[in-house]
């Protein structure tokens, strides 16, 4: 397994708990689509991986090991992680590449780059230059610039238009086949059904369900029906 | 020597430009001559008080430690004013403290060491005076100035945290965004004096007398002097700031809005 949570819970500044989770099991393989409405604790989830945040109380193992284990910037170099937004430091694609390896050299610049479907010319371009989906690609070859062992994507499309969305589901499909474990946020289960290998539903901070793709549709919860009942058909 | 003495009836007069500040309130139905009387009030007691405690504090019988314990209460009652000014930055009072103290040990270090001014009580109370007056404004501005630097740029210290970047790597371009800011009011008013303004301590010595030229020396060796302290305040400030927004494992902690 990737990761294992263990009575996980984690409280809002107020008190109330954001999420609440007594045991899940992240597979070490394929895309894992964690699928839920918004505010149900997705993202909060995803952040307690690399320790962007850290849970109230309970137990979290990646690869066998308590997290806390881990020193924290060993940890979030072998977690990687893309954001909602693209996010682009100041400078070129190889500025942008050096922020995650100051050592790298254009040769090894190249190679990630081709990991994400661009090619070597983007390396001078400037960051602030690219379109939103080539940014974001860049964002993925940056994560995968630590040598991560796993990558984390929060909601990595929801800025992009349809066709920069499948290019960057191909792209993590890609990569999940080449052997990177990849836990994918999202609220859309159109996307869940194209790149889910493993669902988990997340409503108000618990899992509702893991299982197959197919199976979510067909889940007795009424909570997963509630929200299946807000997607658009 | 021809001096600008006030006599007590010339400070009576100059009441009258209290009246016009009432007058434009009124005319102008701002409704703050209450405020105006009550400021003119207040001014006038505090500095009666705080003339007539100098006069004993710097006076050259009095033993030094006096002066001394008196620039001790300025930078503490300094810390209180940055708190409440920005109450909303966590740590901010000791924080304040600290980054007044240190200026002061480094300005005073270098205007006394040196011996650009002699250490009696009469140099040491206004020239720390003046140094924890400026700092002040340059501390809070500092401060906030962080707070809004990393609440707007959350997003980019996070990616950069993600990389697996420590949280002094993470901070050190937004951090140093925040000093240029807080920096750049004093280094203009440095440049700007003489031309557009002419300083406080010029303008007093020139109407009690002093030749200008004199009086320039002064003022040029106060202006590197609030320069020096308000770096200094600035540097500590955003730096001690830019610690306490993070936790020990590397973490951006919830910012407060201003």
């Amino acid at each position: 397994m990737a990761f294992e949570f263990k009575q996980v819970e984690v409280k809002g500044v107020d008190g109330r708990l954001r999420l609440a989770i007594r045991e899940l099991i992240i597979p070490e393989s394929g895309v894992t689509v964690i699928v839920g409405p918004s505010g149900a604790g997705k993202s909060t989830l995803l952040r307690l991986c690399n320790r962007l945040e850290v849970a109230d109380d309970g137990l979290i193992r990646f690869d066998g090991r308590p997290i806390d284990d881990t020193p924290p910037l060993d940890l979030r170099r072998s977690v990687g992680m893309v954001f909602q937004e693209p996010v682009r430091f100041a400078g070129t694609v190889l500025d942008n590449l050096r922020e995650a390896d100051f050592l790298i050299g254009p040769a090894a610049a190249e190679l990630l780059l081709d990991r994400v479907g661009l090619d070597g010319s983007f390396l001078t371009r400037l960051a602030d230059e690219l379109s939103g989906g080539e940014a974001q690609r860049m964002c993925i070859a940056r994560a995968l610039a630590t040598g991560p062992a796993v990558l984390l994507m929060d909601e990595p499309t929801s800025s992009l238009d349809p066709s920069a969305t499948r290019t960057i589901e191909d792209q993590a499909l890609a990569l999940a086949a080449a052997g990177m474990p990849i836990l994918w946020v999202t609220h859309d289960t159109a996307q869940m059904n194209r790149i889910a290998a493993h669902v988990v539903c997340l409503i108000d901070g618990a899992v509702t369900y893991r299982g197959s793709p197919a199976g979510l549709l067909t889940a007795p919860d009424p909570r997963i029906a509630a929200f299946l009942a807000e997607q658009p058909s | 020597m021809n001096t600008a003495d006030v006599t007590t009836l010339g400070l009576i007069a100059s009441l009258l430009l209290v009246i016009v500040a009432i007058g434009m309130s009124a005319t102008q139905r701002l409704g703050l001559e209450r405020e105006i009387v009550w400021a003119t009030v207040r001014s006038l007691i505090q500095l009666l008080f705080v003339g007539v405690v100098l006069a004993f504090i710097i006076d050259p019988q009095q033993p030094l430690v006096l002066s001394w314990a008196w620039v001790a209460a300025m930078i503490a009652f300094a810390g209180v004013v940055i708190q409440r000014r920005a109450p909303e930055i966590p740590g901010v009072l000791p924080l304040g403290m600290l980054a007044i103290g240190a200026a002061a040990i480094v300005t005073l270090a270098v205007i006394f060491g040196l011996g650009v001014f002699p250490l009696e009580g009469r140099t040491l109370v206004p020239l720390a005076g003046m140094m924890v007056g400026n700092s002040m404004n340059a501390t809070v501005l500092a401060a906030r100035r962080v707070v809004d630097e990393f609440r707007d740029n959350r997003p980019e210290v996070e990616a950069r945290l993600a990389l697996g970047q420590s949280s002094r790597q993470a901070s050190r371009r937004y951090l140093q965004s925040a000093l240029r800011t807080a920096l750049t009011p004093q280094i203009e008013t440095t440049k700007a004096v003489g031309l557009v303004f002419l300083p406080g301590a010029m303008t007093g010595l020139i109407l009690a007398g002093v030749d200008p030229i004199e009086a320039v020396r002064v003022q040029a060796a106060i202006m590197y002097l609030i320069l020096g302290s308000v770096a200094t305040t600035a540097t500590v400030m955003t730096l001690g700031i830019g610690r306490r927004l993070f936790t020990t494992d590397h973490r951006l902690i919830r910012l407060p809005r201003s």
